[in-house]
């Protein structure tokens, strides 16, 4: 008995290791584009004139080197998400360095971390190098409440000095000149400013200056400026009452042991500057320009000049553009390169076909078009069949040509012009929909950029809904997608309605949405013009239509009855459904109610619309059939219990049917605690939570089926199934927290599914979802060995060939997408957070590919023998026969 | 479960259907088995409405008093009174324009009987109007609870539950509620079962274990290590005799 069992786990092992990707298809089918974000601190490499080096820190806690010569990466720190890694700020000497609670300091050529220093309690704020006879030493770091002055060698802190007077003044500065004392600068707010001189051996106080507002000047639009001849410490405040912005003194050290320049830029509002200097004399400031509100995306500038060989001067400028876009310019105005950082902060996604080919859209507009008369439509026939083979022989011609050159040369850049269709639909056109409201349309294959177009008063806040209202199936209607961009504290939603393939914005103008948007529905209902319809749900519960036209409401009309949806009120725990009436108002059927005391919900999730489910049963060991039940408008509920106790915390998970509001099933999973993550597929939801006894990760999944008959075999109405169907439920440890998790999609749903799991690592894990099946016997039986069941385990494997992403790692993921592709075998998968990686994935095998290195010279030279073979032997049998009668 | 016995429609007294739920072991509320006891047991009603018009607009009437009784049992009944003959004339109507029938009931919860005031607002579930006039009127009703013991939501499913078109002549099939009540509570996960696992593995190990560890190596192949060392030994012998010859020799 036990033998079969270890023989069967094995050879599933074996079933399913043989995924993995061969070392020479690395890179083949796969790409990752590694971003960083929005910048906040900038540095040029400035120590010799050819180094290449730019140093960033960004707003996603992350410090990278890229080259300033092709905008690559040199390499890249990660640093925890949220407000414990973020960076305070970033100084460069040799060495480059962050601090916050942690002083680090990192090695600028690989990028390897010399040392770090933890740093007392107490906010940011200020730090600078200290630097004696032109050599960099040392480090200070100002606190809140103390200084302290490390060593730029080994982290080491030399002294820490309490500030006086904490409570009331408030540091802002720390200043060293290039001799040996530091500066702290201070200002008790409306009455004086205190400069403390510590000394650079022992942090002794050598002097302590207190300075009232003699010395300040009105400059500007209300601006209070106070200037310190002794130290060229400059303060700014403003007059005016009403704070809407507090005016910034931008200015430039280039040496730590040199004083700054004294030309300085002055911020008086978001975008309006002025260049300012400090004459000789140190009393008085010259205003040398006025940068007057002009441009409409205010930039983050960041300029290197440098000494040329012939002692010109040159730049180096990078620019942070409102769209998340790094340019950097050198110097006759010449962009070098460009990366879209929006790109680090994708909120959604979809794939869409790309355009078929002209010849073969000329071969659909023929079916497209009204028949008129059987001659024409012949005629129309023959014609598109001589431009097809023309573009057949036009497609020889090229092959033979190109197959004439050496073989670098041929490199088909892909352009938006060239795009096309390819035989098994493996390219696709993914348009991205970035946090800052840059829109991207990349190409699936090469990852590189096609189009990219950029929304203007995109609120910070907004929440993206992406649509495909009509695919690129419809020629010649051009495809098109729809986006909803919703304010998340108002609620008020607008459209963008956009061609995927190029980008355009359509001609067709959206709705007016007066009233906030509460939810939006695609119909699988279509106009003239193949549009699938979006409804969208206003507060009062009216629908609005997009496209309205006469057609469309007709047909609304009349389906008015059986257009059922739901809304759910998270912050009430409410659930209610509706129904639409003629009139286009709603009807509230249904409504179920969750007490926000005892749990909140926390996420909703419906079926993807375009999953196909290709059995409908499953074959039992006994050979009877087990009905999966396929309620294609089941949703699944997640909640959380408001206790947060360890042993009272649960999950819930519902099950309700979207139409009629019936809740199908409800588990809980008691000592339980989020974050859940889960996907609803098929006829099963497969969820993860941690478990709060066991201090783990699990895994549960549910499985739903009708029983071994079916209710109603051809057609499924949620409003005629009175039946509760069974539910399988079976729950796993998982070795590790996962960060997202989504299953494989393919275009008939024959091949089986995985579930591709995101974890912290940045590994992407695709797990079958054999080893999610509730069926998973604990005793191994004859049946259960017949249907291929494994023998149940407690613990899921992780095994490192299910990595899709090898060694390609996807920092923070933050959301998968699949999409099915032509082939039945093979599904498309992005995963995007920091990165993008784009792959293919083959849950069942290529069943329907050929290998790429399967040998086509080997069996059409066995094919040649074996007919030349019986040709030959024909021949003899013939001869012999010939010879037989003659005897 | 139930039905409700035709002799009784000349009477016309209340029909009362009583299910109590088999599912007493999950009525676990999360808090202490004190709490319990203390609860009300003699339980109490709450009114079930329903609604039915060709016009749509929900207009809720008393179908009947939901008995709901808390604790360790939850059990529910439900007594209801006959259509009246108006009411029958409605609901066929809205049948035949395929309207809804709906019903509500209040949230309360079965545990704690204090909080029931505070809580507002109906639970309402429907079913197509067709179907009950076709089923003649024999529903499922289900109450479904949360954790703490707070009904969440209602459901009603008619059986056969199809609309097929089917005239309903007889007007004494329209009179009686034939209700199955039932209430369903959250199931409780199951957690990996490791225990089990563990057991069963030890098992096999015992199976596959025993016989390795009586026999060692040595035990197995003794056979044909005592002839090889033999056979080394024996020609150890030689080379040392052969070799203090050879010793011999060179002296």
């Amino acid at each position: 008995m036990s033998k079969p069992t270890s023989l069967f786990v094995i050879f599933f092992s074996l079933f399913v290791m043989s995924e993995a990707v061969f070392e020479d298809q690395v890179g083949k089918f796969d790409w990752r584009q590694q971003y960083v974000g929005k910048t906040l601190f900038a540095h040029f490499d400035s120590h010799s004139q050819s180094s290449k080096k730019l140093f960033l820190a960004t707003d996603k806690n992350i410090f990278a080197s890229f080259n300033s010569r092709t905008g690559e990466l040199f390499w890249r720190h990660v640093d925890k998400a949220g407000p414990e890694g973020t960076i305070d700020i970033l100084l460069l000497h040799g060495q480059g360095d962050n601090s916050g609670r942690l002083l680090r300091s990192w090695d600028t050529n690989m990028g390897g971390l010399n040392w770090e220093a933890v740093l007392d309690t107490g906010s940011f704020q200020a730090a600078c190098f200290v630097a004696m006879q032109d050599t960099v030493k040392h480090v200070a770091v100002l606190k809140k409440a103390a200084i302290s002055l490390h060593y730029l060698t080994n982290g080491h802190q030399k002294w820490v000095e309490n500030l006086p007077d904490s409570d009331t003044v408030q540091y802002q500065a720390v200043y060293s000149g290039g001799e040996e004392e530091v500066y702290v600068l201070g200002v008790v707010p409306n009455s004086h400013l205190t400069i403390i001189a510590y000394s650079l051996e022992d942090g002794e106080i050598i002097k302590q200056v207190t300075w009232s507002r003699t010395l300040c000047v009105v400059v500007g639009h209300g601006v209070l400026m106070c200037v310190d001849t002794a130290t060229l410490a400059l303060y700014v405040d403003t007059l005016v009452c009403n704070r809407l912005y507090i005016p910034v003194l931008v200015s430039s050290q280039p040496h730590p042991a040199r004083s700054p320049i004294s030309e300085f830029f002055l911020q008086l509002g978001p975008d309006h500057h002025v260049l300012l200097q400090l004459n000789a004399d140190g009393y008085t400031i010259a205003p040398l320009r006025d940068f007057q509100p002009s441009d409409v995306f205010p930039p983050q500038l960041y300029v290197h000049a440098f000494l040329k060989k012939d002692d010109s001067v040159g730049y180096r400028v990078l620019v942070q553009t409102q769209d998340h876009a790094l340019t950097f310019i050198q110097q006759p105005g010449r962009v070098v390169w460009t990366r879209e950082e929006a790109l680090a902060d994708v909120v959604t996604m979809e794939m869409v076909d790309l355009p078929l080919t002209g010849t073969q859209a000329e071969l659909e507009g023929e079916f497209g078009k009204k028949a008129d008369g059987l001659f024409p439509m012949v005629l129309k026939r023959l014609s598109s069949q001589v431009i097809l083979l023309q573009a057949w022989l036009a497609h020889l011609w090229k092959l033979f040509y190109e197959a004439r050159k050496p073989h670098g040369q041929v490199k088909n850049e892909v352009t938006i012009e060239t795009l096309s269709r390819d035989e098994f639909n493996l390219q696709k056109m993914m348009v991205m929909v970035t946090a800052s409201g840059k829109l991207f349309g990349i190409d699936s294959k090469s990852g590189s950029i096609l189009w990219k177009h950029y929304l203007e008063n995109v609120q910070p806040n907004a929440v993206f809904k992406l649509i495909v209202q009509r695919t690129t199936a419809h020629f010649p209607h051009p495809p098109q997608c729809t986006l909803l961009i919703k304010d998340k504290d108002t609620g008020l939603a607008s459209l963008h309605v956009f061609n995927p393939i190029f980008g355009r914005k359509s001609h067709i103008a959206p709705p007016a949405l007066p009233r906030p948007i509460l939810q939006s529905l695609l119909l699988p209902v279509i106009d003239q013009d193949y549009a699938k319809v979006l409804l969208l749900v206003d507060d009062q519960y009216k629908v609005t239509a997009f496209p309205s036209t006469k057609n469309v409401l007709q047909q609304l009309q009349e389906m008015a009855s059986s257009i059922f949806f739901y809304l759910i009120r998270s912050d009430q725990g409410n659930l209610s459904g509706f129904r639409l009436r003629k009139d286009l108002s709603t009807e509230r059927i249904w409504e179920v109610v969750l007490p926000t005391e005892v749990q909140k919900i926390v996420a909703v999730n419906g079926k993807r619309p375009n999953e196909h489910v290709h059995s409908q049963g499953r074959v039992m060991g006994d050979r009877s059939v087990l009905y999966k039940y396929l309620n294609p408008n089941l949703l699944a509920v997640v909640t959380e219990s408001t206790d947060a106790h360890p042993e009272r915390a649960f999950v819930g998970v519902f099950l309700v049917d979207g139409v009629t509001g019936r809740i199908i099933h409800e588990a809980v999973q008691r000592k339980a605690r989020g974050p859940v993550h889960f996907v609803h597929s098929e006829n099963w939801v497969v969820y993860e939570y941690w478990n709060t006894k066991s201090r783990r990760n699990e895994f549960s999944v549910l499985e739903l089926f009708e029983g071994t008959e079916l209710y109603n075999s051809t057609v499924f109405s949620s409003l005629d199934r009175p039946h509760l169907p069974q539910v399988l439920q079976q729950t796993y440890i998982f070795p590790s927290p996962i960060t997202t998790m989504e299953a494989t999609l393919t275009e008939k749903g024959i091949t089986s599914r995985h579930l591709l799991v995101g974890l912290p690592s940045g590994a992407i894990l695709s797990l079958p979802k054999m080893f999610l099946d509730p069926r998973r016997p604990e005793v191994v039986t004859e049946h259960s060995r017949e249907e291929n069941l494994i023998p149940y385990a407690p613990e899921m494997p992780i095994r490192t060939e299910w990595f899709i992403n090898y060694n390609q790692t996807v920092a923070r993921v933050k959301g998968i997408y699949t999409a099915p592709s032509g082939l039945e075998s093979t599904c498309l998968v992005v995963a995007y957070g920091l990165d993008i990686y784009q792959t293919r994935v083959y849950p069942s095998k290529q069943f329907d590919v050929l290998k790429d290195d399967y040998d086509y010279v080997l069996i059409s030279s066995v094919l040649f023998a074996l007919f030349f073979a019986t040709m030959i032997s024909k021949r003899l049998a013939q001869v012999k026969l010939l010879n037989r009668a003659w005897r | 479960m139930a039905s409700v016995p035709r002799s009784f429609l000349l009477l016309s007294i209340i029909p009362t259907i009583l299910i109590l739920c088999a599912d007493f072991a999950c009525c676990n509320t999360g808090r202490k088995t004190g709490d319990g006891l203390d609860t009300d047991f003699s339980g109490f009603s709450v009114p079930l409405e329903h609604s039915f018009e060709v016009d749509d607009v929900s207009r809720f009437r008393m179908r009947g008093a939901l008995q709901l009784r808390g604790g360790r049992e939850t059990s529910v009944s439900l007594s209801q009174s006959q259509l009246s003959e108006e009411d029958r004339n409605t609901l066929k109507e809205v049948a035949a324009v395929d309207g809804l029938y709906k019903i509500r009931v209040p949230r309360v919860s079965l545990t704690d009987r204090q909080t029931e005031r505070q809580m507002d607002g109906y639970l309402t579930a429907f079913v197509r109007a067709c179907s009950l006039v076709e089923s003649h009127l024999s529903d499922v009703i289900t109450l479904h609870t949360d954790v703490s013991g707070y009904l969440i939501g209602v459901s009603i499913v008619t059986i056969p539950g199809a609309c097929r078109g089917t005239e309903v002549e007889d007007e004494v099939d329209l009179e009686a509620f034939n209700t199955t009540l039932t209430i369903i509570v959250p199931t409780n996960a199951p957690q990996p079962e490791t225990a089990l696992f563990i057991e069963r593995m030890d098992i096999e190990h015992e199976k596959r274990g025993k016989p390795q560890e009586q026999k060692s190596f040595f035990a197995k192949y003794w056979m044909y290590i005592v002839p090889l060392v033999l056979f080394l030994m024996m020609s150890g012998a030689q080379d040392q005799s052969g070799g203090g010859a050879a010793n011999g020799g060179g002296r």
